[in-house]
């Protein structure tokens, strides 16, 4: 028999909204009905949102996934009672169909290296006193009783952090700002924990806030002891209720410890934390608006300088940092500079947090070194693209990052080559495109949504961003102009280098990068009205291979616009009973020779894909719209 | 030279000085960027774009107008990465709403269209996409046409900023952005106040005067610089003129006191001048009904009439009321017609009845009765204290000041007032007295201060005198004993004592709240008494401010329309005065008794005293307390003549109506509250016959054989200065761009915005130890309420000016009773119900407007209104020194009607 096993049961928001709760519940009551000594607990992310729910079986570090309740008491009979691990419930290679068992083996965990998120999922975020097991706030306590700010402050510069929320400022140096900030207000200083992560498809502040909301505050404390801060806020999106209930509960548990509050550690330091929670607002993670928002105005953005270092908060000196690189400040503090310093490549250093989606086979969080290839990332952790397709783009950055192509899949991921490249690091999100996608698409949806959360305070990001969206929408509606593309540009460039704020200042990467790489999609867009990836709706039209369809009429029965209609086939004598048509009866039953064919109408089909994606025959494609000469000319106005 | 401060633009080297900016520095060097948003002298919100510039090194282009210059900053203004991006930017602005120059009121005057120009902005590359919020014109002012807003953002900044009426600011995202109020309400249903700040701050033409709609374009305009004639900020204002018609008021920029910002009567108010209710002849009421006359008629009748009286009953049963709406240059004719002419001092206007009790006061504690200090002072003091003064609704643009100065968080402000006006907003603390006490917490500040030894020892012991007194007094006045007379909880007494004591500078500002009562003269001089005990009189930023009511109120007193002094406050009863003016004036025997005041000269025509009054440009029917008492001692005369604009109440009781002129007819000057003086311009002609006021006391002047003949106002004004030596160097000359605060005895003399530097104008400031003696009348078991009256932001005086105007009409449309929620439950009073409120003397009936501005046991109620004055209730109890009636304080009932 080996160790007592523990099963750590993903509690992240993806794994609890697929019922890892009810797994948990039901893990617990067939352990003490079977009077197991085996512990169920409930964890943070394991990160391989793909798969959840997720369970690791410690100490065997076997991996279930996408379990249902119903599967808990076959491992539990099987794997618990009789070391016998579920097969089929294991991780399966989407390439090779192979199963593997152990964690750390599977390609998603064992190509990462993690220094913050290393106790994501193996922890309880709700329980203080797991986190200082595994060594937590005693890099807090030393700092405050043994080292001075300035010391603090020379450990973060040299480790040379960068700040993880996008825009890589030197932490060090931001928080040298900011102590040394001496104007009439800077008898009070505070510190903004910048928690309003609003990427779609981003998660990584959320996984960490959710997995290890102590780490944050242990940052935020040595953060604030450094600068000279007695005030700390975290400034989380309200659309993450886990992460601000967790937070709520390691705020309150950190001040009946003495972390938080007057004379922390013992010190004579006071230093506490309020969580401020955001109201929707995308531009609210912009630093300027986002301490408008905590002010209880309007969350627009103003001009820096002033910077929050010398004129933040009410007047006074504010340093603000994401959730990221407060987390890395115990690791640096306590491990040191130069054991940061050491990993990475050229002026970006430690690690980075990435989620990859998209179409990807192993989507999730991940922590990687930076300068790793974006090859390694992709097709090593994240295991290549799924049914077989070609790789056609990876957008990273967030709504704001650019699109890179396959010839940029061999770069080193850091600040500078993503920037060279037309994109940028960003907060970490990564978006994979396959062939299927339409980029001139693609950048239409990132502008629609930049342009929908443009705060309208500066005229090239409100009304830019809307022409651009307007350009757009006429390319890929068969109405874009030849001159439209150098009007996508003018007006990028000048939302691009006009703008306010960082929202403007990047939106336009995904137009430009776009046209960068993807020159030629635009063109066909504009000159052929095609779309090469097939996906603008407007440039295409769904058609029945009459020859592969056999009449079952699922497209004509899911059709929401009854735009698909049954075509009788004139077998001779099909219907008649007599010699004639025997071979045509013989053959329908084989299905040989089908009773009738589907069409679908062109001018009433809404072009919903249903029909494509349900044809058990594969006998729906999409083909290129014919326009005549008309059309073309209608599109001037 | 590497540590200088040097920026180049364009290829040329700038010096710069610390934290200007790229824009300023520019500017200053007249090279050209273009702004939007830009407001100067503001927090740059750098949401137009258009100021980019391109700064070597920088990722971006940089906003000039929030960019700090920096040593060795090398910028182009118009690279051809500039003008791309402005050209750019022009286009979008232009395709977004719609643009329409052709019936747009800012044509010709539209930053957009010069800037379209300037960048040659020919054609816009896509589609115009017009704006998803239909124009507002609801309101009888502003109207707000959405499809032309640019959202600069300048309105907002100029409310929340400018004006800190916080009544709009951004609402929704993006492309559907929009300029806000409160919840997306009309402006008229929101807190905006119309100032018209905001559309005085639109470049473009989306926020206009809804006037002007359609009325005059900006080439058919001619503009005219004057002062505005309502209270007495003294505002700058430009007229702007088409086929003799005011289409527009606005606001002049640039010049003190009010740097382009009006308030709504200024901007709005101006109906009156076009009225047809005008009078336009001569009248003469003939078997009690007026008959139209001519001039020479009229005037022959006046003279005789007055000189029938004079050779009948002595020179003194004749009274003149002088005006504190008329120019410095008529006031002083009308008081040199009085004494020279009739020979009586029984010359006064209304400043009685506002700020006799200040002029005492101050006169007796340091020996001028004016404001110490100017306006722009406000943002030097520590603490500001107000007291007695509605500032938002009655000074507008003086409450900007102070409110911009609590804004910037450098100024603490007190508010000591019996209502929860605006200003508590925005003040540290708010205490709350029983009406009528002032003295009482006045002594038990002094009290705590003088226990807590924070006042200045050494200012007292070299500067004032009766100290001991003071101390001795105000011993018993401590916090407890305080309490129980004012109702401010003993702590915030200790608590503001502190406040106002610990600060330095600390100034005091107060108005009509301070001055309306009984013990009005004691009142003032216990502010005087704080002011000076902390040492805050004759530095920047402190001293004891009354703000003044009217235009030239202030003026009026100056120019000697006061019964006891010649102008520049030579007394009557000197012999040297008398003599140096009998000399000026070419007479004999100027009477050296002073004479009598107005509310007096009410009472002495009551008593068959007084038998003739010559009335210019008052109307003391609905201005002076206890009405239906004055009206029964004016309908007592023998004759009465009137000078007005307007067939006035007062008018309409007169044998002889003289029509005259607004402010927009005539010139002149008129002293603003700060003592500035500062030029009246004349925009349009006259309606009808009327004529200018100097015109009317000099042709009747002359037919009662002392002959005036000045060719214009400019003349009087030459022989006025050369008789008094505060108004010594106060030419037109020096008055062309902006005005000039008195003493100012010289032609090359600066002007003195503070008084008493270094030494008090009567030499030593005089302490007065002062028992606080309750109203002279109290709520009993008949009358159980306290009444107090005062202005609405939206009416002025007797409402004659106001009450012409649709717009202000429209804000506030009759007279109202405000009632706390707590008397409303009590008195079954339901708002907007009928009631009719009585005091001993009379009883009025308006509607009910439940109000937390009120505090339970105290009804206020404005007293512009003729048809439900509030003077027919109030006390005219007089102060025994200025003869002051009680405004502020009488005992009423209310009933539901």
């Amino acid at each position: 028999m080996t160790a007592k096993r523990t099963l750590l049961i993903c509690q992240g928001t993806g794994c609890v909204s697929a019922g890892s709760l009810q797994i948990h519940r039901e893990f617990e009551r067939e352990i003490s009905e079977q009077g197991l000594d085996v512990e169920a607990k409930l964890t943070g992310c394991h990160g391989f949102c793909q798969i959840g729910p997720t369970v690791i079986v410690k100490p065997d570090e076997i991996l279930y996934c996408l379990l249902k309740s119903s599967d808990v008491s076959e491992i539990v009979d099987s794997h618990l009672k009789n070391d016998v691990p579920v097969e089929r419930l294991h991780y399966h290679d989407p390439n090779t169909g192979v199963a593997i068992p152990k964690l750390t083996e599977i390609p998603f965990y064992n190509k990462q290296q993690k220094i913050i998120t290393t106790h994501c999922g193996y922890i309880n975020p709700e329980s203080i006193d797991e986190y200082i097991s595994i060594g937590g706030y005693r890099t807090a306590r030393q700092a405050i009783l043994a080292m001075s700010p300035e010391e603090i402050i020379e450990d973060i510069k040299s480790s040379q952090l960068r700040g993880r929320g996008g825009a890589g400022f030197l932490t060090g140096m931001k928080w040298d700002f900011a102590r040394r900030s001496s104007g009439e207000n800077s008898s009070q200083k505070y510190i903004i924990c910048n928690a309003d992560e609003g990427d779609p498809g981003a998660f990584m502040d959320r996984v960490i806030l959710e997995s290890t909301p102590h780490s944050i505050i242990e940052g935020m404390i040595i953060a604030a002891f450094a600068i000279g801060a007695s005030k700390g806020f975290i400034y989380i999106r309200a659309e993450y209720p886990l992460a601000i209930h967790r937070l709520e509960i390691a705020i309150a548990q950190a001040r009946e410890k003495g972390f938080l509050g007057s004379k922390i550690f013992g010190s004579d330091i006071d230093f506490d934390i309020q969580l401020n929670q955001g109201a929707g607002a995308f531009v609210c993670g912009e630093e300027t608006a986002l301490m408008a928002s905590v002010m209880g105005k309007r969350g627009n953005p103003r001009p820096r300088p002033p910077y929050p270092a010398s004129d933040g908060l009410w007047g006074h000196p504010t340093n603000i940092n994401n959730v990221k690189t407060l987390s890395y400040i115990p690791l640096i503090i306590r491990n040191g500079a130069k054991w940061f310093s050491n990993i990475g490549s050229g002026n970006s250093r430690g690690t980075a947090v990435f989620c990859i989606t998209g179409k990807i086979n192993n989507s999730g969080l991940i922590e990687v070194p930076m300068g790793v290839k974006l090859r390694d990332i992709i097709f090593g952790i994240g295991g290549g693209i799924p049914n077989g397709k070609r790789f056609k783009a990876v957008q990273t950055g967030g709504p704001s990052g650019g699109c890179l192509p396959e010839e940029f899949l061999d770069t080193e991921v850091t600040y500078e080559s993503l920037q060279d490249a037309g994109s940028i690091l960003g907060s970490g999100g990564m978006i994979v495109l396959d062939e299927d996608v339409c980029m001139v698409d693609i950048a239409k949806y990132f502008i629609n949504f930049t342009q929908e959360e443009s705060c309208g305070k500066c005229s090239p990001c409100r009304i830019g961003l809307r022409r651009l969206y307007n350009i757009l929408e006429r390319i890929t509606s068969g109405q874009g102009e030849e001159d439209d593309l150098d009007l996508l540009e003018e007006v990028a460039w000048t939302v691009k280098e006009g703008s306010l704020c960082g929202l403007g200042q990047t939106a336009p990467n995904p137009v430009l990068s776009t046209i960068r790489y993807f020159k030629d999609e635009y063109i066909s867009h504009i000159v052929d009205k095609k779309c090469p990836a097939k996906a603008c709706k407007e440039l295409i039209e769904y058609s029945i291979d009459a020859n592969k369809c056999t009449g079952c009429l699922l497209c004509l029965r899911n059709c929401p616009a009854n735009a698909i209609t049954e075509h009788k086939l004139e077998h001779e004598d099909i219907a008649d009973g007599g010699e004639r048509g025997k071979e045509d009866r013989v053959a329908n039953e084989k299905r040989e020779k089908p009773l009738s064919v589907c069409e679908i109408n062109p001018d009433v089909c809404i072009k919903c894909g249903i029909c494509f994606a349900n044809c058990p025959q594969d006998a729906i494609f999409k083909r290129d719209k014919l326009f005549n000469e008309e059309q073309y000319t209608v599109v001037n106005f | 030279m590497a540590s200088e401060n040097i920026i180049t633009i364009n290829g040329t080297e700038y010096p710069f000085e610390p934290n200007e900016t790229i824009l300023e520095v520019a500017e200053r060097n007249n090279i050209y960027i273009p702004t939007l948003c830009h407001i100067k002298g503001y927090t740059p919100t750098g949401a137009c774009r258009m100021c980019v510039v391109e700064v070597k090194g920088a990722r971006t282009l940089l906003p000039a107008c929030a960019t700090p210059a920096a040593r060795n900053m090398v910028v182009e203004t118009e690279s051809e990465r500039v003008v791309k991006s402005r050209k750019i930017n022009i286009e979008l602005l232009l395709s977004s709403g719609h643009h329409n120059c052709l019936t747009c009121e800012a044509n010709g005057n539209c930053r957009l269209q010069d800037l379209a120009y300037r960048y040659q902005v020919e054609t816009v590359r896509f589609p115009e996409t017009p704006s998803k919020y239909p124009a507002e014109t609801n309101n009888a002012m502003i109207i707000r046409d959405f499809s032309r807003c640019i959202m600069c953002g300048r309105c907002v900044q100029a409310c929340n900023e400018v004006q800190v009426n916080r009544a709009i600011s951004y609402g929704y995202r993006g492309a559907a952005s929009k300029i806000v109020a409160i919840g997306d309400l009309p402006l008229n249903e929101s807190d905006c106040v119309f100032c018209g700040e905001c559309v005085q701050a639109c470049p473009v033409g989306a926020l206009i005067e809804k006037p002007r709609r359609f009325q005059a374009r900006n080439w058919e305009e001619s503009v005219v610089k004057t002062t505005c004639p309502y209270c007495g900020v003294g505002c700058q204002l430009d007229l702007h003129i088409k086929d003799n018609k005011i289409v527009r008021v606005t606001g002049t920029e640039e010049i003190p006191p009010n740097y382009g910002s009006l308030c709504v009567k200024g901007r709005f108010g101006y109906d009156f001048v076009n009225d047809s209710e005008r009078l336009r002849v001569p009248l003469i009421k003939k078997d009690g009904e007026f008959r139209e006359a001519s001039w020479n008629d009229a005037l022959s009748l006046v003279a005789k009439r007055l000189e029938d009286t004079k050779s009948k009953n002595g020179p003194d049963s004749i009274s003149v009321f002088s005006s504190a709406k008329i120019t410095n240059e008529e006031n002083y004719l009308a008081q040199k017609f009085t004494r020279a002419v009739i020979g009586t001092n029984n010359v006064d206007h209304c400043a009685r009845l506002c700020h006799a009790s200040t002029v005492a006061g101050l006169a007796l504690a340091f020996g001028s009765g004016a404001m110490t200090n100017p306006i722009a002072d406000i943002n030097k003091s520590e603490v500001i204290l107000v007291t007695g003064s509605n500032t938002t609704e009655a000074h507008p643009v003086i409450s900007s000041y102070i409110k911009r100065a609590v804004e910037s968080g450098r100024v603490k402000l007190i508010v000591i007032d019996p209502r929860r006006i605006e200003l508590t907003r925005f003040s540290t603390m708010w205490l709350r007295q029983t009406l009528g006490t002032d003295v009482a917490w006045a002594n038990g500040m002094m009290h705590v201060i003088i226990k807590e030894g924070l006042y200045d020892k050494e200012y007292v012991e070299s500067r004032t005198e009766g100290f001991d007194e003071l101390k001795k007094m105000v011993e018993k006045y401590n916090p407890e004993y305080v309490s129980n007379i004012t109702g401010i909880p003993a702590e915030e007494i200790i608590k503001a004592a502190r406040l106002y004591g610990n600060a330095k500078p600390a100034s005091i500002f107060f108005a009509m709240g301070i001055t309306q009562h009984s013990t009005g003269t004691d009142n003032v001089k216990s502010m005087a008494n704080l002011a000076m005990l902390c040492g805050n009189v004759g530095v920047p930023g402190g001293g004891v401010n009354p703000l003044r009511g009217q235009n030239n109120v202030q003026g009026a007193c100056d120019l000697g329309a006061l019964p006891n002094v010649y102008s520049g406050y030579q007394q009557v009863a000197s012999p040297d005065a008398r003599e140096k003016m009998e000399k000026a004036w070419g007479v004999k025997n100027l009477p050296d008794k002073p004479g009598l005041t107005v509310t007096e000269t009410v009472e002495m025509a009551g008593k068959g005293k007084v038998k003739a009054l010559y009335i210019i440009g008052e109307n003391p029917l609905v201005s002076d307390p206890d009405l239906n008492h004055a009206e029964e001692c004016l309908k007592k005369l023998e004759f009465l003549v009137v000078q007005d604009i307007f067939m006035s109440p007062t008018a309409k009781l007169a044998d002889v109506v003289l029509p005259s002129a607004s402010f927009a007819e005539k010139d002149g000057t008129f002293t603003n509250t700060e003592r500035r003086s500062q030029r009246v311009r004349k925009a349009v002609d006259t309606p009808g016959e009327a004529r200018q006021d100097w015109e009317i006391i000099c042709d009747l002047s002359s037919r009662m054989g002392y002959p005036m003949a000045y060719n214009s106002p400019e003349a009087i004004a030459e022989e006025m200065n050369s008789v008094t030596p505060s108004y010594g160097g106060i030419s037109y000359r020096r008055l062309e761009k902006k005005g000039l605060h008195w003493p100012c005895p010289t032609e090359d003399h600066p002007g003195t915005p503070i008084l008493h530097v270094g030494q008090f104008t009567k030499g030593k400031g005089s302490f007065y130890a002062l028992e606080y003696i309750p109203p002279a009348e109290l709520p009993d078991k008949d009358y159980p309420l306290y009444l107090t009256t005062g202005r609405v932001l939206y009416h002025f005086h007797t409402g004659t000016m106001t009450m012409q105007s649709e717009g202000l009409n429209e804000m506030v449309p009759e007279c109202f009773v405000e009632i706390s929620p707590e008397d409303a439950l009590d008195y079954n009073v339901k708002q907007g119900g009928m009631l009719r409120v009585k005091s001993r003397r009379g009883e009025i009936e308006a509607r009910a407007n439940i109000s937390d501005k009120s505090i339970k046991g105290s009804i206020f109620i404005p007293f512009h209104f003729a048809e439900a004055a509030a003077n027919k209730l109030t006390n005219a109890a007089l102060d025994p020194i200025a003869k002051i009636p009680e405004f502020k304080v009488c005992a009423i009932s209310i009933e539901n009607i």
